[in-house]
């Protein structure tokens, strides 16, 4: 996977409820400029929100990543949540549906992972926690993840 | 930042009409703001408890989003209503949105559904089947 040449990063902090709604702004703005429709823009970025939530939630904070990306003809947009926060000590658990540590329901990265092509979480224990997702133009080849 | 935050940060109106509340949910919802309209809400319901306010209807067709936080601060609002004897219908749910929620796994349980504000209307003069949780199945729809 690369970026898509003449297209720079966006990177919007992540420190705020009103963070939270102009990241997802961000999303739709980036998602509608690569010509993504009404069904996967909004699986996008309700992602977006569920994760950029748990960057702040969570994570206590951090950065939010948009970034085109192109492989062979394929386009997509890239998302990555950065934080510096405790980790997450047991990835599986915390992937399970209805599984929190907070008052919550459990689906954000359960369901995040449902709705976008590719997912990856990096956390360490102490170490913060960096999800990383990726959505493909519809009607296009989608690549398979770990050929990039 | 110079950029104004899209959407929401001012209090969502809560309309009276008769003895049910509408709320129109409009654009980009903050967190709090959908907090702040949860307490609002269970507060008008409460102050008129002995059957004034019977029905809320919340209509989201202008809602673009609806994650998991905000689908729970829906249910939360349609169980306090239960508690104080009143129901709640979510009308105007896009179909991108409907499409993505079912994906995340969320069920909003204890919310009643209507295509649109007018038949959230009828369905609320209807008798309340206390404890049924849907009306007719093949009416809805
Ligand atoms: N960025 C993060 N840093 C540290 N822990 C995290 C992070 N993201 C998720 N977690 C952990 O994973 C758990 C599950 O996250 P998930 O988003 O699925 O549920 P939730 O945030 O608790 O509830 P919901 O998102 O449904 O409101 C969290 O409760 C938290 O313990
Ligand atoms: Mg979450």
């Amino acid at each position: 996977m690369q970026t898509s040449p003449g297209t720079a990063a966006t990177i919007l902090p992540i420190g705020s409820d009103a963070d939270l709604a102009w990241a997802r702004h961000q999303v739709r703005q980036a998602a509608a400029a690569l010509g993504f429709g009404l069904v996967q823009q909004t699986k996008l970025i309700t992602a977006a929100s569920e994760l950029a939530r748990n960057t702040l939630v969570h994570g206590g904070g951090g950065h939010l990543e948009i970034t085109p990306v192109a492989h062979g003809k394929a386009r997509g947009l890239r998302l990555s949540f950065v934080d510096t926060g405790p980790g997450i000590r047991d990835l599986e658990l915390a992937m399970t549906d209805g599984y929190t540590t907070g008052g919550g329901l459990g689906l954000g990265l359960s369901g995040a992972r449902r709705l976008v092509h590719e997912f990856r979480v990096d956390t360490r224990p102490g170490g913060g926690t960096t999800v990383t997702v990726v959505m493909w133009l519809a009607g296009m080849p989608v690549p398979r993840p770990g050929t990039g | 930042m110079s950029v104004p935050s899209p959407g929401y940060a001012a209090p969502v109106p809560v309309l009276a009409l008769g003895d049910v509340l509408l709320v129109t949910l409009q654009g980009d919802l903050h967190d709090d703001t959908a907090e702040r309209l949860r307490q609002d809400l269970t507060r008008r319901i409460a102050r008129h408890s002995g059957g004034r306010v019977t029905g809320v209807v919340i209509d989201i067709s202008g809602v673009e989003v609806v994650d998991s936080y905000l689908g729970r601060v829906l249910a939360e609002i349609a169980a306090s209503a239960r508690l104080l004897a009143a129901r709640t219908v979510l009308t105007g749910m896009r179909p991108a949105v409907a499409i993505t929620l079912v994906e995340l796994g969320l069920t909003l349980p204890g919310l009643l559904t209507a295509l649109d504000v007018e038949r959230a209307l009828e369905l609320l003069s209807g008798p309340d089947p206390a404890g049924a949780r849907a009306p007719d199945a093949e009416g809805g729809g």
